[in-house]
């Protein structure tokens, strides 16, 4: 008797034993509840990747059959501007590291300080990206909308270019075929830049929920797991730099 | 038909449905809205595709109905073209992907790995509500002109030489496609954090190892689609893009793109059927099932596969002589992993003791009509043949039979198999048996048909077609309109049962997996207390020793 009553008490105790109020029920425990929300983040970036990865195969296809086109297409590119982004989104991989750091830490003011720089580097990028779209609508570089392929067929006309590179003009054909560099241009950059939005989106709600304190009391799964969505989206763009800026330079 | 049963059910006269389950647990629309427990977002889902089902089984009649004669009596030729299109749009991006994983699967997988609910919950009723947008954009881009492109979007027809509505339709499939990408992810994460102590990867059910590669498929393969139809999208609207030989684009980049995802497609549309057939099988020849191991492994397998094979449907499209020869050789290798499953089931029913219930007929069904469908692949993935067959209806022929007859029996299979699970009563046995074999006799009057008039030459696609074709045609539709019938039974006793089943109590079919050993319906928390597995799948024998002790059980109280 007095067993039986005995189970019955720890049941109940088991019943009534206080877990944290972020651990939500269907959970055995605060570490799976950790393990499986971080894991199904991996996943979700594993479908990103495969997500560009169609971009990226079309752009080497591209780029290997028209190679002529894709060189002076991307000599239209400003390296300085994109040596900046590049910088810009190293240094909010680090901020935003370091905002998963203080969570972790449970220290609230440096939390809200590295979100902070988090999202003025997030909007620093997309300023920056927003400068070098409106100099490819200023010089018709915008294929389907506001498109010449003046500068291809005859580079003179664009001095700051010509002076730098010394392009010869290409064959019309060829120039009809820079379309397709800016069209993938513009198709990467804007799905890299669209996440970005998504992404300083998000920082800003962390920022609002980090100010009550949401993430500083030992369940920082949520910031954890943007901080990988973050460092996905700035891998990307360590893939862009290179293949749209960098391979063409010399 | 022999009398023999394993049903096992209470005695009827004192059985109830248990008070507390996941249906009774709360009232109101917005209690089911706003759920987040699996089995109730498994409803919404079980309601949402039997709907697109019907749509698509509609068109499919008016497609039957138009091929009755050779002339195009019944719709003009564009019309047949949006018809077609609109059949196999509904059918395979809004039926047949999310058909098994998102009703059964989602009801069955967190109780057969023992937890309480799948990882996320959330996201599992995101991925409805985007099934739903998605299917509203179907259903827009039907009642606004429908598309013609048919379901899969060739290029440089779909950007520029048409003037439906590509682009909506696009979308949708772009959102449905999301909605599978996050059941897929849902699962895997489920199987991989959330078994219950004891769970070990070797001991779960068939079920999940299947439903499992499916998944895979579909985190793999979706968003690749998901890229080329936005590209399809941007080229349509813009009148620039990679996919349009008129600006140095490519059209055959898209057909690789497209079929990157759509032959694994196939394989997310067939593998939750396999995962069906392990069990049902297994339950009804109460035994293990045979070579446990072969057949989860087969299962990853055809994932690995999958992934390989995707240009057989480009052999007329001028790919290269050696690619063909390749992607010709890894098709044939598929077939491997394939028959391995079936000879499994074979020999799993090989000295057990059969009995005959409604999902083992379906099972069966499945097993002879997809052995067809496979075999007939095998004859289109080599080069020669497939150049005189494809784009017949020989290949229309060899894509229902895996799709229809194998996926459909599946589905059908494992809705009456877990039905006593779900909703606490038995359907009607007898009437129900009748339909399966309805289906069975109706589907090989519709589709064997086909194979002969793809052999003898018919094109698919057309509205018209020439005279001498006429009277298989006539026997393709007369078997539609029995397998129509074979259909629409068991939508009329399945509602039926909801009120006048039998109670079926807990474990009507005496099944060994974990959903089995709880209440039906079961608790919104599917156990009382987390389950702990300790003995392996499958095993009859552990269920034979808890028997008695319930029964001890039950004289004490």
């Amino acid at each position: 008797m007095s067993d039986s009553t005995a189970t019955a008490n720890s049941a109940v105790a088991e019943a009534r034993h206080e877990h944290p109020s972020y651990q939500r029920h269907h959970f055995e425990s605060v570490a799976q509840q950790f393990d499986a929300t971080n894991f199904a983040m991996w996943l979700f970036l594993l479908t990103e990747i495969m997500f560009f990865g169609g971009l990226f195969a079309s752009y080497l296809i591209m780029r290997n059959w028209y190679y002529p086109a894709f060189v002076e297409g991307s000599h239209q590119l400003k390296i300085g501007w994109g040596t900046a982004n590049t910088a810009v989104l190293i240094v909010s991989s680090f901020t935003m590291a370091m905002s998963v750091w203080s969570a972790q830490m449970r220290r609230k003011g440096a939390l809200l300080l590295f979100l902070g720089l988090t999202f003025l580097l997030g909007v620093t990028f997309l300023g920056i990206k927003y400068i070098e779209w409106h100099e490819k609508w200023v010089k018709h570089h915008v294929p389907g909308f506001h498109w010449s392929e003046q500068s291809f067929l005859d580079p003179q006309s664009d001095p700051e270019v010509y002076t730098e590179y010394h392009d010869k003009p290409l064959a019309p054909d060829m120039a009809q075929k820079t379309q397709e560099y800016f069209f993938l241009y513009f198709a990467m950059t804007g799905m890299h830049a669209l996440h970005m939005v998504i992404g300083v989106g998000l920082l800003v709600y962390l920022f609002i929920r980090a100010r009550t304190g949401a993430y500083t009391n030992g369940h920082f799964t949520f910031v954890e797991n943007f901080g990988l969505y973050w460092h996905f989206v700035d891998i990307i763009w360590i893939f862009l730099f290179p293949l749209l800026y960098l391979i063409s330079r010399y | 038909m022999s009398a023999a049963t394993i049903v096992t059910l209470p005695d009827q006269s004192t059985a109830r449905i248990p008070k507390m389950n996941f249906l009774t647990k709360e009232n109101g629309l917005l209690s089911w809205l706003l759920t987040g427990d699996h089995k109730r977002i498994a409803t919404l889902y079980l309601i949402s595709i039997t709907f697109f089902f019907f749509i698509g089984g509609s068109l499919a009649a008016l497609i039957r109905l138009e091929l009755l004669t050779p002339q195009t009596s019944l719709m003009a030729a564009d019309t047949y073209n949006k018809v077609f299109s609109m059949h196999g749009l509904i059918m395979v991006f809004f039926f047949l992907v999310p058909s098994v994983p998102a009703t059964i699967g989602n009801f069955v997988i967190p109780m057969m790995v023992g937890a309480k609910d799948l990882a996320l919950p959330k996201i599992n009723l995101l991925s409805w509500y985007l099934y739903i947008i998605a299917g509203g954009m179907m259903i827009y881009t039907m009642a606004s002109g429908g598309v013609d492109t048919g379901w899969t979007f060739t290029t440089p027809l779909s950007t520029h030489y048409l003037n439906t509505n590509v682009v909506s339709a696009a979308l949708a499939v772009f959102v449905a496609g999301f909605s599978s990408i996050f059941t897929g992810l849902n699962f895997i994460v489920t199987i991989h954090k959330m078994r219950c102590p004891g769970m070990t990867w070797f001991r779960l059910p068939l079920f999940v190892w299947s439903t499992y590669a499916a998944s895979l498929l579909m985190v793999l393969g979706t968003p690749v689609l998901a890229i080329t139809l936005t590209l399809v999208g941007l080229e349509r609207i813009f009148h620039i893009g990679v996919f349009d030989p008129a600006f140095g684009g490519d059209p055959l980049l898209f057909q690789h793109l497209f079929w990157f995802y759509s032959h694994p497609a196939v394989y997310i549309m067939i593998l939750p059927g396999m995962a069906v057939i392990s069990e049902v099988v297994s339950t009804f020849s109460r035994k293990r099932v045979f070579g446990y191991t072969a057949v989860a492994f087969s299962s990853v397998a055809i994932a690995v596969f999958a992934f390989f094979v995707w240009a057989h449907h480009m052999f007329i499209m001028g790919i290269s002589n050696y690619s063909a020869l390749i992607f010709s050789l890894l098709t044939m290798l598929v077939a491997v992993p394939s028959a391995i499953k079936i000879f499994n089931w074979t020999f799993t029913m090989y000295k057990g003791s059969i009995t005959f219930e409604t999902p083992m007929l379906y099972a069966i069904g499945f097993m002879g009509l997809f052995t067809i469908g496979g075999l007939t692949g095998v004859f289109l993935g080599s080069t020669g043949t497939d150049i005189h067959l494809t784009e017949t209806y020989f290949i229309v022929a060899h894509f229902h039979f895996v799709m229809v007859g194998g996926m459909l029996m599946a589905f059908l299979s494992g809705i009456h198999f877990w039905w006593p699970k779900w909703t606490g009563r038995m359907y009607p046995e007898k009437i129900s048996q009748l339909a399966a074999l309805t289906t069975f006799i109706g589907f090989n009057f519709t589709f064997f048909p086909q194979f002969i008039l793809g052999m003898l030459g018919m094109p698919r696609r057309y509205a018209a077609y020439p005279p001498e074709f006429q009277a298989l045609n006539v026997f393709s539709t007369a078997g539609a309109s029995i397998l129509g019938v074979g259909y629409l039974l068991p939508i009329l006793y399945l509602t039926w049962s909801l009120k006048y089943g039998a109670v079926a109590g807990d474990n009507p079919w005496q099944a060994t997996g974990l959903e089995w050993q709880t209440q039906s319906p079961p608790l919104t928390e599917n156990f009382v207390e987390i389950p702990i597995m300790d003995h392996e799948a499958y095993d009859y024998d552990w269920l034979e020793k808890q028997n008695p002790a319930r029964q001890q059980e039950k004289e004490v109280a």
